[in-house]
């Protein structure tokens, strides 16, 4: 079993932001960076880091997920979401400790990486100027 | 679809009033964004001859058409204003989080005319504006303003443009800083401060579309990558590369231009790489260059006190004033930030009351028993810090050098080193013919990479310029630009690929031209005439110390002078003729370009 999430060097890392254009760009056909599954943090101007989903082992969202439409896809360990039971009611947002998971306001539906399922590489990585980002690809014990 | 909203924010600080105007979409084409469309929107609400800072002098902020998207170094915005300091049109240009925050609020630009009775702020919410009160902030520095307006608003996206103490009380080297970098020169603070408006802050999350997604995001790969091949060693440039100006290429103006650096200022560059100080090298968003260079400004290693380092700060604050200390400058920097102050137009103030301190024209009585020689870390962060406050020594050189000089007398004239009002930066044009050229009679602002063709031409300098407009009215970051293999070509495809127009890189610079040439014609209809485009008298008569000897030769500049005027279709005297307004299409506006028509020239220059 493996889990698979992006890393940012925080070294290289500038806060320019072309991860969330990106990202953004591919999945949604416009520049919405509240829609993008990758954020900058800025604790200070120079203290930075990206979030996306960091394909935890306990997954707190697919737990609080009232209506059963959050599951984890057996073959990629990504997240996969039903839209059609996804009501919009931000449990999944809440039950996230790293803020990893969005809301499209107009649809009410959640938005989250899901490392850009059937592409070479994840958008952000292709597209990071600094070769700041990588897939990050690590053992999970069995049973966990 | 189109980045384009098509829309300003109008915004009336004497009644209170907002409103949503449309923008004819012959302004978009014609002038594109950014310096372009401000200068446009600037002309429609301006009275002639109006005090700068009076009530009717309009602030207009402008964003560049490709803010919000993912073309290279391009989340700008312009503000154009007529300059307090000068008396003419000054449109300046800054990137970062605000652009990025204007671009999601729909609107292409946001016009402030008027003057509110008491301070007050605007808060663009989206599609929503509230004029709040800003009694508590009146006094309050750069980064508290910001702070304070983030705390009442309760959200961290919330970005602020801010006028700080200096402007406040009207100093005419006052800034607006709205971001790392305080990039807008001519004294635009003190027009807020005029307004009694002290921030305009921003939230802007709508989504910016674009005509071609998919073929911008492969363009944009494609530049990037080429960036980053070019870019040294992978990631960004290497400290002190972009942070001199022209490092290896031109010579540095030190003490007040006194002496000159060849070849930039080896021991201060490396100083300024020296990893100990600097933190970081960031990016404003969409940037792939990343050109901010972090540092921390005590020593303190726990210290979160940072400041950016631009070359244009660094050369003023620094070398001008004899100071080769990097501490002494970030601190002086920092002061920059919190007063509000243009820090290229401060350090040459400080510069220039240093030199009138050590021929004794300025005694330790004037100074409050401050050491003002060159280099001395006291006078430099003291005389800034009242500068910020307008106290004792301060309130004469927040006025800039022009008026301080004229003030003190005594030939202190002979070394005010001002273009019409504006104080000199970067380079030192002794040595480069075109950038002398450039500096006198130029629209825009010569590029600092040091780069001067002596064989260039006038019509060289007329296209250059007329490019940098472009660029400014694109809201491409001029940092930025030399990365690009063909600007022209490269930049005018992004605009198609994010607007949907057509555009050929000849339409582009004519875009250029036509900024250019509007904002000449209302400089003339503010009172700007053949002499004002002219050097400081140093330049002519003190040749540089580096041993070659060289000043700027009246006959030559004025040949060149003659030269550019030519090349830009103007008469001698430098006048735009209706001819060439109807050329660049622009007909339609000779009536509202008409001389003066309120009496008194607006402002004395010389």
């Amino acid at each position: 079993m493996e889990r698979r999430h992006i890393l940012c060097d925080r070294n290289k890392c500038t806060g320019c932001m072309i991860c969330e254009f990106a990202c953004s760009a591919f999945k949604e056909g416009r520049f919405d960076l509240d829609l993008s599954r990758i954020r900058v943090l800025r604790a200070t101007p120079t203290m930075l880091d990206v979030v996306a989903c960091f394909s935890c082992a306990s997954r707190p969202c697919v737990k609080e997920c009232p209506r059963g439409a959050l599951r984890v896809d057996e073959a990629t360990q990504t997240l996969a979401l039903d839209k059609a039971r996804c009501a919009g009611c931000g449990w999944c947002l809440e039950g996230c400790p790293f803020g990893a998971i969005g809301m499209d306001e107009s649809t009410k539906t959640i938005v989250v990486c899901d490392l850009c399922q059937g592409q070479d590489q994840p958008q952000c990585i292709r597209f990071c100027p600094q070769q700041a980002l990588s897939l990050h690809v690590s053992a999970v014990a069995p049973g966990h | 679809m189109s980045s384009y909203n098509s829309k300003y924010l109008a915004v009336d600080l004497t009644s209170g009033k907002t409103e949503a105007r449309e923008i004819p979409g012959r302004w978009l084409r014609d002038y594109l964004g950014g310096v372009g469309l401000g200068t446009r929107l600037y002309l429609e609400c301006a009275r002639p001859g109006a005090d700068t800072l009076g009530p009717d002098n309009p602030v207009v902020m402008a964003r560049g058409p490709l803010s919000g998207t993912m073309a290279p170094a391009s989340a700008g915005h312009a503000v154009v204003t007529r300059s307090p300091a000068t008396g003419l049109l000054c449109g300046s240009v800054s990137f970062g989080l605000w652009s990025l925050a204007l671009a999601g609020t729909g609107y292409d630009a946001v016009v402030i005319t008027g003057a509110a009775a008491s301070p007050v702020y605007l808060f663009i919410d989206d599609g929503r504006v509230h004029l709040r009160r800003a009694d508590p902030l009146a006094g309050q520095g750069g980064p508290q303003t910001a702070a304070a307006i983030r705390r009442e608003s309760g959200d961290s996206r919330v970005q602020v443009a801010c006028t700080g103490p200096a402007g406040e009380s009207l100093a005419r080297l006052a800034t607006i800083r709205d971001g790392h970098r305080l990039m807008h020169r001519g004294g635009a603070g003190a027009v807020l401060g005029a307004k009694k408006l002290k921030a305009v802050a921003v939230r802007g999350t709508r989504p910016v579309s674009v005509a071609d997604i998919d073929a911008m995001r492969k363009a944009v790969l494609d530049l990037n990558t080429g960036w980053r091949q070019t870019a040294a060693g992978g990631g960004g440039l290497e400290p002190g590369e972009c942070l001199l100006p022209g490092s290896g290429r031109c010579h540095l103006p030190a003490r007040n231009y006194q002496q000159a650096i060849p070849g930039g200022a080896a021991s201060l560059a490396a100083e300024c790489a020296a990893k100990g100080r600097l933190i970081k090298t960031i990016a404003c968003p969409a940037c792939p260059v990343a050109c901010q260079h972090v540092y921390r400004i005590t020593d303190d290693p726990h210290s979160d006190e940072q400041v950016v380092l631009d070359n244009e700060a660094l050369a003023a604050l620094g070398p001008l004033c004899g100071m080769f200390h990097l501490p002494v400058i970030l601190k002086a920097l920092d002061l920059c930030h919190v007063y509000g102050l243009d820090p290229v137009s401060a350090g040459a103030s400080v510069a220039w009351a240093m030199e009138c301190f050590e021929r004794g024209l300025l005694t330790s009585q004037d100074t409050n028993g401050l050491d003002l020689s060159f280099g001395s870390a006291d006078g430099l962060v003291e005389t800034t810090r009242r500068i910020g406050q307008l106290s004792g020594i301060g309130a004469v050189l927040a006025e800039g050098v022009l008026r301080a000089a004229n003030g003190l007398g005594q030939g202190s004239g002979e070394w005010a080193m001002q273009v019409k009002g504006l104080e000199m930066a970067g380079c030192d044009p002794r040595t480069q013919p075109g950038l002398a050229l450039r500096l006198a009679a130029g629209l825009r602002p010569p590029t600092l990479d040091g780069r001067d063709d002596p064989s260039a031409t006038a019509a060289d300098a007329c296209r250059e310029e007329d490019l940098a407009a472009a660029g400014d009215s694109l809201a491409i970051c001029p940092n930025a630009r030399r990365y690009f293999r063909d600007f022209p070509a490269e930049a005018a495809r992004m605009y198609t690929l994010a607007t949907g127009m057509p555009l050929n890189p000849a339409e582009l610079r004519r875009a250029g031209e036509r900024t250019n040439n509007l904002i000449k014609a209302i400089d003339i209809r503010e009172g700007w005439q053949r002499p004002d485009d002219w050097l400081p008298p140093r330049l002519f008569r003190e040749p540089l110390d580096t041993g070659e000897g060289a000043v700027v030769s009246e006959k030559d500049l004025t040949a060149a002078i003659d030269g550019y005027y030519r090349g830009r279709g103007w008469s001698a005297e430098g006048l735009v003729p209706g001819e060439k307004l109807a050329a660049l299409g622009m007909d339609d506006l000779r009536e509202m370009l008409k001389g003066n028509r309120h009496g008194a020239p607006p402002h004395t220059l010389r």
